[in-house]
Parts: structure tokens; sequence; C-alpha cells
């Protein structure tokens, strides 16, 4: 019998087998099945692996050692509860995304620049989380990157994306070198870069403060902290949807796993402080990202900026956790570090989902842009039911799940009164709001999402021609949709799936849920607050038959149709309907005149005249023009600076060594 | 510990950083003069009951103080100015309502963390009292910034000497003869001002306190 | 959690209170503003007639109504109801009480809330999409506010279980308190604009670019709208409801305390809400509605109010 560990590394072995496959097969027609059914397969069997080993005992920690990679080092691997939890989100969504590909990727003009990649990236993302050495690590990190960068530029020709893939390539360098500094600081002067040997020795003062900062700046630029989260809306919808629900659903969460590994885990205790960094990014973070969403009209690119939101919030769990653990109280914190791992899986599914949805979208019409959508509840009846479960689930409106982890997150703010500094306790109930104002704005971005792509009357003809998609398309959505759900009613038996977790971390756990009469789950204390899912849906649906039946009564069953009323236009015009931006207009008057500069222009032609009037809106991202913006600007001056050096004389030159040299002894000279 | 006396002193104290707020939100000079009013009324109620629960009767005298003067003839001195000079009834703020409450929120939420970490031992009634007269004084301070107008400028001060009262009158035993002083100071300072106003409006024709800065060759 | 059948019935009796008693508050509080302007005014049982006037007529819908347009009523008024139902009205503890807290009930008028913007959005008019838009703009500041309020409470008691902090409230041990009032004011502020009163909207008018909630709503007819009013009437009693049983829970009953402390509870529930009730009707005939884009700014003093509210609460908290 192999050990747990082996048998995931050769699932992801199998997967990288799988990827030199396809850079065979993708020119054939069959490519597209074999590759995916593979992928699906693998990801479903060591999804289902780790799922049964985190339910039932999964304290058992098991390392292996491989000799690969630096021939003093070997690679080490490990599979405890936190990479095992994240194991299952990871193959769950890779499993799923290989069932919506099998329909999906039949759609893809040049399979040979998605086929191979799609399992490499997938074997990567399995490594990161099993990596138990900074080596290995790092490496396996790089890997996943540059698979999600060559599926990014799989659509290469199409205009912005070779933008997107850049600066992805950038921001990635960056986060990997972020990382390197931090690994480096970790292992200390000793040079050990097991996992085992840096969680063993003490860490404090100054280095983990900036390993701390190191790990904010790397792991949050991959996950998309505001404001290193510019690649992300550029890069996340480059890619085919199938993969941009793997980046935004999965990849970020690897990103966050990352965080959590070395701040929770090899970092030891933290400081207070440490949480109000991590807690006042993760509001900035939610609310930036949720406003961002509402301004934008692309389907896709609104997804992206959504996945910053709750990233944020997630962020913001943690935070929670962090302040609780600083200070010794355990309870507090696991619960805080339950949300937050709650909402990564919830994320994962509802946000797959939907990119699944607007890759449904885009195959029936061709269209991302919501401008030119409309309509499409009646051409595609079964998307639009699953796109419409998505919006709920992630609006984090009962009884779906996005609410649950919501309610936790809450349920943790509630407990600040317990943190001793002043400081935390003034600033965690902000932060609360904070994340009300995310939740609300997020539930008026999908309302608009939703609205003009799927409700109101076709902007364009390929709308008004939609076909609904395949059947493994819809499988996979409804697959998603139905889990959606199922987390939402039933969140005792995630929260007790997620106790080993909190028990390995934070070595407290909270108490099990799944005993309590009707499934409810009480957090801390029946008297503090509880939520029932179930019940909630049960007495919704009695309440709504209950309705029905009377008005069954009541009522005549006489449906008329008419035309609706369009204020005296004969033709229903569809210019004359909302469009996504007159929708956010009043959302952008409140909060874009500040955050965006966002100012209306309107001309009006003179009177008499026959001229059209205009009407634009004028937007501003200051994160971009003022911080990178800036960046970008020093360097360019900096390189033609430089520049001036390649035309030196002899002399220049040689004093210029010489200059060096002197240099490189002083330093000595001080140092040694 | 709850005693009414405590829920009282702490409710008017509350109140009175709520109508700093209600100040720091009027843009029409009439209405942030009544809000004034309203302020200093708070404030006379604030310290009676002080003086009642102190056993103070020196208190009164200030409560008194702060009724006549800053309740009812100052805000009505002001109403006259604003009528003889005819100058425009709207305030020009700097920044928008909204960052700037925002701003408020974060002084009062920077001020209870100072004052209830500094003053950890003193006696529950003064401490609270400080936290809340240190909201006050930094609330008027951000209306005095965030105006352009001078007259609102004024009112700004005039608030903030209110919060410097609520504080005395927490810290128990203040002699009178100070807070005469402090009062009569900022008559003084008032009446100043009110000239310093007909001056700028002599010279410049508007109270905007932008204009003086562009005498001065600082903004183009 | 044994459950007997005398828990059950209370509860259910509380479902039909909260049901029946709905359409009267609207009547009275109309009945009073026709009052305080001289007129005579409708019957106080004119909103039931309405409502059976409504279920009896046919259904007109616009050729391109979806499904979800025909749902949406059935979800508004089912979230609505249930969340109606869960705030203690006569008595606190009930037997479902623990299902869901403060938090989750406003997250369930959230998503009554969703899907009538989404509706508006359906049949693709002018007026629907600017309804739901205005609405999703009043709500992103309104349910942040709501939160805050809620934390403001729950923090004072301890709890975000309406039950606990009703009898928490009502025990005696907090006095005046400043964050409380504070959370009152931004809690009658949010119910106004949540319940799409003046001075943020206005309930009567009709075909007016102004408005918003009935702009949301114009497409519908017949029994769909006879849900969506009383949708609407249940609203209006769930907030009145939460201020009595947040501010003033006095005379409220405890569960399993006997049919006469139910008798009193219902009692003084019912005067509680026509005091409320008038005190409404006065406000709104003394003031106007303002303009639209005036309306974030009384929610951000809402959402202010909250916050300040939670704020202040560490300083009588920590003494």
């Amino acid at each position: 019998m192999m050990s747990a560990a082996a048998l995931q590394l050769s699932y992801v072995g199998a997967l990288l087998a799988v990827s030199v496959l396809a850079v065979v097969l993708a020119r054939w027609r069959i490519g597209n099945a074999v590759i995916y059914g593979a992928t699906l397969l693998l990801c479903s069997a060591a999804g289902l692996g780790v799922l049964r080993a985190l339910i039932g005992d999964g304290a058992a920690v098991e390392r292996l050692v491989l000799p690969i990679g630096l021939p003093w080092l070997g690679a080490h691997f490990r599979l405890d509860a936190l990479s095992a939890f994240f194991l299952v989100v990871i193959n769950l969504g890779g499993a799923l995304a290989s069932l919506y590909a099998l329909g999906y990727g039949r759609h893809e003009h040049a399979p040979q620049r998605v086929l191979p990649f799609f399992p490499a990236f997938l074997a990567g993302m399995n490594m990161v989380l099993l990596a138990d050495d900074a080596f290995s690590y790092l490496l396996s990190w790089e890997f996943m990157s540059l698979a999600s960068w060559a599926l990014v530029m799989a659509h290469h020709r199409q205009s912005g994306n070779a933008q997107a893939g850049y600066v992805y390539l950038v921001m990635a360098s960056f986060g990997t070198l972020a990382l390197l500094l931090a690994f480096g600081f970790l292992a200390g002067p000793a040079g050990d870069y097991g996992f085992d040997a840096i969680r063993a020795a003490p860490h404090s003062g100054a280095a983990a403060t900036l390993v701390l900062v190191l790990m904010l700046l790397g792991a949050g630029s991959k996950a998309g902290l505001v404001p290193l989260h510019v690649w992300l809306p550029l890069a996340h919808p480059a890619a085919p949807s199938h993969v941009s629900a793997l980046m935004s659903g999965v990849m970020t969460k690897v990103a966050i796993y990352g965080f959590i590994r070395v701040v929770f885990d090899l970092l030891g205790r933290p400081d207070w402080t440490a949480s109000v960094v991590v807690l006042s990014l993760g509001g900035v973070t939610a609310v930036m990202g949720i406003l961002y969403a509402l301004m934008e009209r692309d389907l896709k690119r609104l997804l992206a900026y959504s996945t910053i939101e709750n990233v944020g919030i997630i962020f913001v769990g943690l935070g929670l956790a962090l302040a609780f653990q600083a200070n010794g109280q355990g309870l507090p914190a696991a619960l805080a570090f339950t949300a937050a791992l709650f909402h990564i899986l919830n994320h994962s599914l509802f946000k797959s989902l939907l990119f699944f949805g607007a890759g449904a979208v885009l195959v029936a019409t061709g269209e991302r842009n919501m401008d030119r959508l409309g309509g499409l509840i009646h051409r595609m009846p079964a998307t639009s039911i699953v796109f419409l479960i998505g919006a709920v689930a992630i609006s984090a409106l009962p009884p779906f799940n996005g609410f649950v982890s919501e309610w936790l997150t809450f349920q943790a703010v509630l407990q600040s009164p317990q943190l001793p500094q002043w400081g935390l306790k003034i600033m965690v109930p902000a932060i609360g709001g904070m994340l009300a104002l995310a939740a609300a704005l997020a539930a008026a971005c999908f309302v608009k999402a939703y609205g003009a792509s799927f409700l109101s009357r076709p902007r364009s003809p390929a709308a008004e021609n939609a076909q609904e998609v395949d059947r493994f398309s819809i499988a996979a959505m409804a697959i998603l949709a139905l889990l959606c759900l199922l987390a939402g009613v039933f969140p005792g038996l995630v929260m007790d799936a997620l106790a080993p977790v909190s028990a390995e971390i934070l070595h407290i756990r909270l108490a099990g849920q799944t005993e309590l009469p009707w499934l409810s789950i009480v957090p801390i204390d029946l008297r503090k607050g509880s939520y029932n899912g179930l019940l909630v849906l049960a007495f919704i649906a009695i309440s709504a038959t209950l309705g029905f039946l009377a008005i069954l009564r009541l009522s005549p069953h006489a449906v008329r149709r008419a035309p609706a009323w369009g204020c005296g236009f004969a033709e229903p015009v569809p210019q004359a309907q909302y469009s996504p931006d007159s929708f956010a207009q009043p959302i952008r008057r409140v909060f874009g005149t500040l955050l965006f500069r966002a100012r209306d222009h309107v001309t009006m032609p003179p009177p008499g005249s026959v001229a059209p009037a205009k009407f634009s809106a004028e937007l501003h991202d200051l994160v971009w023009e003022n911080l990178y913006g800036r960046i970008a600007a020093i360097i360019e001056a900096v390189s033609t600076r430089l520049n001036n050096m390649q035309l030196l004389s002899i002399r220049g030159y040689l004093s210029l060594v010489f200059a060096t040299l002197v240099a490189l002894l002083v330093v000595i000279a001080i140092w040694a | 510990m709850h005693s009414l006396a405590f829920d009282i002193s702490h409710s008017l104290a509350g109140t009175l950083v709520l109508i700093s707020f209600m100040m720091l939100y009027q843009d029409r000079l009439y209405s942030l003069f009544n809000v004034f009013a309203l302020h200093a009324v708070v404030l006379a109620a604030s310290v009676a009951w002080q003086a009642m629960i102190q056993n103070a009767p020196h208190l009164y005298v200030t409560a008194a103080i702060a009724l006549v003067f800053k309740a009812i003839v100052i805000p009505v001195a002001l109403h006259r100015i604003i009528r003889q000079l005819g100058i425009h009834r709207d305030i020009e703020t700097v920044v928008g309502i909204g960052p700037t409450m925002l701003a408020g929120m974060g002084l009062v939420a920077l001020s209870m963390v100072i004052m209830l970490r500094v003053t950890a031992e003193a006696d529950a009634l003064a401490r609270e009292d400080l936290a809340f007269a240190l909201s006050v004084v930094l609330l008027s301070l951000l209306v005095m910034v965030t105006r352009r107008n001078a007259v609102s400028q004024v009112v700004g001060f005039m608030s903030l000497e209110n919060g410097l009262v609520l504080a005395a009158t927490g810290a128990k035993g203040m002699p009178l003869v100070v807070e005469i002083s402090v009062a009569f100071s900022i008559l003084i300072a008032f009446i100043v001002i009110g000239i310093f106003l007909f001056r700028i409006r002599e010279r410049f024709d508007s109270v905007d306190v932008g204009d003086l800065d562009r005498s001065r060759g600082e903004r183009g | 959690m044994g459950v007997t059948l005398d828990d059950i019935l209370v509860q259910g009796l509380q479902m039909l209170l909260v049901f029946t008693l709905a359409p009267l508050l609207t009547g009275f509080i109309r009945k009073v503003k026709a009052r305080l302007m001289r007129k005579r005014g409708p019957s106080l049982l004119q909103p039931y007639r309405d409502l059976l006037r409504l279920l009896r007529k046919d259904v007109v819908l616009a050729d391109n109504a979806s499904w979800l347009f025909r749902a949406t009523p059935y979800v508004t008024f089912a979230a609505i109801w249930v969340a109606a139902a869960l705030v203690p009205t006569f008595a606190t503890g009930l037997l479902f009480n623990w299902m869901a807290d403060l938090i989750v009930i406003v997250a369930l008028l959230g998503t009554a809330r969703f899907f009538l913007a989404l509706a508006g959005m359906d049949v693709g008019t002018a007026f629907g999409g600017l309804g739901s838009s205005r609405e999703v703009m009043i709500a992103a500041l309104a349910e942040p506010a709501m939160l805050l309020i809620v934390f403001c409470v729950a923090l004072v008691a301890g709890s975000s279980q309406l039950s606990t902090i009703a009898n928490f409230i009502a025990s005696a041990q907090v006095g005046l308190r400043v964050s409380l009032g504070l959370a009152m004011i931004a809690l009658i502020m949010v119910a106004l604009a949540e319940n799409a009163r003046i001075p943020v909207d206005n309930p009567s008018t009709h075909l007016e670019l102004t408005m918003v909630h009935e702009a949301m709503i114009l497409e519908y007819s017949g029994r769909h709208l006879a849900l969506i009013e009383f949708g609407a009437f249940l609203k209006l009693l769930l907030y009145v409801s939460l201020l009595a049983c947040l501010f003033f829970p006095w005379g409220i009953a405890v569960s399993g305390a006997g049919l006469q402390s139910y008798v009193v509870g219902t009692a003084v529930y019912v005067v509680k809400l026509a005091a409320v009730g008038f005190l409404l009707a006065l406000f709104e005939t003394a003031t106007a509605k303002m303009r639209v884009f005036r309306v974030p700014q009384f929610l951000g003093a809402a959402l202010m109010l909250g916050l300040l509210g939670t704020l202040l609460l560490f300083v009588s908290k920590s003494l």
C-alpha cells in the first residue's frame, strides 16, 4: 500500500505525463476528449482520495523525500490537513473544469496552445501544495505561474492579450522574488530550507515582520490584493474560460495557501500589529475589488474583479484569526480561520461556476461585452438557472453557501470586544462594516451582471440567436450549483471537515457541528448566534408554497401577454433600456467620484440642431495611474540614464571598474 | 457602576460628539449656527449636570455662561453679521461631505484609543469625558480645516472651546476664574475675528480665506 | 431541544400574527396621514380589500417576461414573510428563534431585494432599469448601515440573537446608552429607506421620474402585484417590530410563560405598532421627499451613526 503522499505525487506525475501526451495528441480531434477525460479522472481520484483522508483521520501527517532537485537537499513532500483541504479545493475545481472543457474545449481554435499546458498547470498547483521545502515550493510555484502564463497567452492574437501576458509575467516574477526573499529570511543563516527546520527555528522581531511583508507582496500579488491586483483582471479573462475559472477560483487559493503556510504555520505566533495590516489590506481589497467590478462591462473582467473582492474577504478572515491568535484567544481564532477556509471553498465553487457560465455565454454569442448581450434567459434556460444560483451565492444571500462564510466572518467580528488592544477593538467593527459594504455592492454588481446579460431585451443579433451550450458544460455547472446549495444548507458538514485543519494550524478546533439538532451551526454558543440553512430553505419553500396554494384558490389563472409600455415608443427598442453602464451610474456617482475620479460628460446640441446629444463617462484607475505609472516612468528614466554608460570612453570604463573595485573593498573593510 | 448619574453624563457627552458631527455635515451657514447653538445648549446641560453630581456650584456659573453667550448671544450676533455683510449662505467645503465624515470617524476612533489607553487609572467618568472632549476638539479642528468660509471657521473655533470646557468640567474641580477667563478670551477672539471679517470683506469683497492666500501670492 | 406541540403552535401563531397585522399597520398609517391632512382617508381595512382585488384580477405580462419575472413575487414574499416571522413580536425565545439571528434576517431581506431588482431588469423597459439601479444604490448603503447597527446592538448584548438581545435590554442592566440611541436613530433612517418611505422615496407616487421602488415593480399586475404589495406591508411591519423588539422590549412575553402573558405581550405589541405607526405618519406628513442624489448622504449619515455608536460603545463598555 502506497502512502497517501506518494499516491498524490503519483497523480502529479500522471498529470505531467498527460501533459507530454497532449503535445502529441493536440493536433488530432480526439485529443480534446482524451486529455480532458484523463485530467477529469486524475483530479477526481486525487480529490476524492484526500477528501477521505481529511474527513477520516485528518491529523495524520505524511512525509516523503525524493532524490531529485538539489543534490544535497532532495525534494521533500508532505501531506497534512492544511494541504489536504487545499488539494480537495484544487482537484475539485480541476475535475469540474475538465468536465466543462470536454464540451467547451471543442470550440478552441488552437488546441495545441491549451491542451499541453492545462494538465501541467494542474500538476504545478498540486505540487505547490505538497512541497515541504522552500526549494521545491518555489520551483513548483514558478512552474504553476509559467503554465498559467502559457494558458493566458493561448489567444495571443486577440487585442490586449499580449499586454495581459506581459503584465502577468512581470507581476509573477516580482511575486516570486518576494517569496524567494521571504524564504531566505525564514531559513536564516543556517540555511536549512526544509519546512520542518524552519518551523522549529524561532522567528521574531524584524525578520518576522519582514517575512510577513514579503509574503503579503508575494502571495498577495498572486492572490490579487489591492494594490498588487492589476495583472489579475487582465490575465484571468484572457485565458480560455475553463482556465479563467481555474485561475480565479483555484490558483488564487494556492497563493492564499502559501500565505497561511508561512504566516500561520512556519512563522509561529505572530504579533498583533501584523493583523492590523492584513485586516486593512483585506477590507480595502474587498471594497475596491467590487467597486472595480461594478464599473466593468466585460463579463469576464467583472468576474475577475469580483475575485479580488473575495480574496479581500478571505484575508479579512485570516487577519481576524491572526488578531485572535496573537492574543491567545483560541476559539475565536478558530472561528475566523474556519470562516476564511469556508470562504475559500465557497469562492472556488461559485467563481468556477460563474466563469463557466461566462464561457457558455461566450460560446453561444461570441460576446463578453454586456452591452451586446441580453435576453439569454429565453435562449439558454439551463445556463441561466445555474448562473443565477452562482450569482445569488456570490452575493452572500441565504440560503446559499456564500452567506454562510460571510455570516461566520461576521460572528468572528462580533468577538472583537475580547481583544485587549484598543486599536483592534475599534478597527474590527469598522472592517466588518467594510465587509458589509462589499457584500451589498456585490449584490448590486451581480444584479447588474445577470440583469444585463440574461434578462432584458437582446442588445445584439448574436444575443438574439444564442443557442444553449453542450451537455458537458451544463453538467459541470449544474454540479457546482448543487454544491453551492448543499454547502449553504448543510454548513455543519463543511465546518466539521475543516476542523482538522484548524486543529493542526491553530491547535484548537470548533465544537463539532454535525451532532447538533436540525443541523444548525453554532460557532461559539447558542445564545450568541446560530444559523440553520436547512430550516431557512425549508421555511422559504413552505411559505412560498402556502402563498402559491392560496393564490391557486383565490385568483383566476389567466395570464394575458401584452407589449410592455415603452413610454410612447411603438416598437420596443433595446437601446431604450438600461445598459450595464447606466445601471451602475448611481453607484458610480456615489463612490466613483472620489475613488475613480469618475465624471459624466454630456454634450447637448444647440437648440434647433438635430445632431444627437452625446454622453460619455470618464473613469480613472488611480492605482494604475499613480502607482504603476510612476514606477514605469522612474524605470524608464533610470534606464535612459544608464544607456549613456554604453557610450563612455576607455578612460571612463576604466574609472568605472576602478570605482567598483574600491567600493567593494570598502564594503569588505566595513563588514569583515 | 452604571448609576443613573453616570448614564446621564455619558449620554450628554455622547450627544455633544454627535452634534459635532452634525456641524461637520451642515452646508448652510444658518443651520450651522443653529447646530452650534444646540451644541452650546447640550454643553450647558452637561456642565450643569456635572455641577449637580459633583456638588460644585461654581460649575452652574459656567453652565450659565455657556447657555447665555454661546447658545444665545453669539449665534444671534452671527446671524446679524451675516445679514449685514450679505455673505453667501452656502458653505464651500474643501473636500466632500462623505470623506470629511470618514475622517471625523477616524478622529473619534483615534481619540478613543488614545484617551482610554493614557488614562487607564483615572476614574470612569473623567476618562470618558476626556475621550469625548478630545473627539469634540478634533472634530472642531476638522470643521475649521475643511471649510473655506471664515465665518464657519469661527464657529469651528468656538465649538473647539466647548470641547475644552467639557474636558475641564469632567476633570473635577477646575476653578471658576480659569473658566471665566477662558470664556472671555474666546469672546475677545470672537470680536477680533468679527472685526477681521469686516476687514477681509472690505478688501476682497468675500470671506473666502483662499483670497488671503492669493493676496500673499501663495496660490497663483 | 424537546419540541412540544405548544412550541409549534406559538411559532405558527407568530407567523399568522405578522401575516394578519401587516396590512392593518399600513392601513393605519395611511389613515393617520389622511387625518393629519384633514382628509377622511380610506378605511383601516382598505389594504386587505386592495390585496383581494388584486388577487381576483388577471395577470398581464409583458411579451418578453421570463420565468424569473413570474417566480420573483413568490420568492420575495416568502423571504420577507420568513424574516418577519423571525423577529420576536409578542414573545421571545420561540421555537425557531435560533434558526436565524439578526444578520440572517437582514440577509433574507437582501435576497428578496436581489430578486425584485432582477425582475425590474427583466422586461427591459426604462422604468424597471431605473428603479432597479436606484434600489441597489440605496441598498448598497442601507445594508452596511444596518449591519453596523446590528454590530452595535450585538456588542451591547453580547449576542446577535434577537431574543437574547431583547431579554438583555429589557432586563435593565443596560441603562441609558448613547450607542443604543445612535443605533436607534440609524435604524429609523435605514427603515425609512428600506421601506421606500418619505423622505427617501414616496410610496404613493406613480409615473414620476423620482420614484424608486414603484418604478421597479411597474410591470407587475394582478396576483403578482398583490404578493409584492403584501411583501412590502410585511417589511414595514418587520422594521417596526425590530424597533420595538430592540429598543423597547418591555412587555414582551418569554416563551413558555403561559397564555396570559402571551395575551399581554400581544396587546403591548399592538400598542407599540400603533405608536410607531402614528409617529411615522406624523413624520411623513411633516417632511418632503429629497432628491435621489441626496439619499446617499442621508444613508451615509445613518452609516456614520451606526459606526459612531459602535465606537462610543467601547467607551461605555470599558468602564
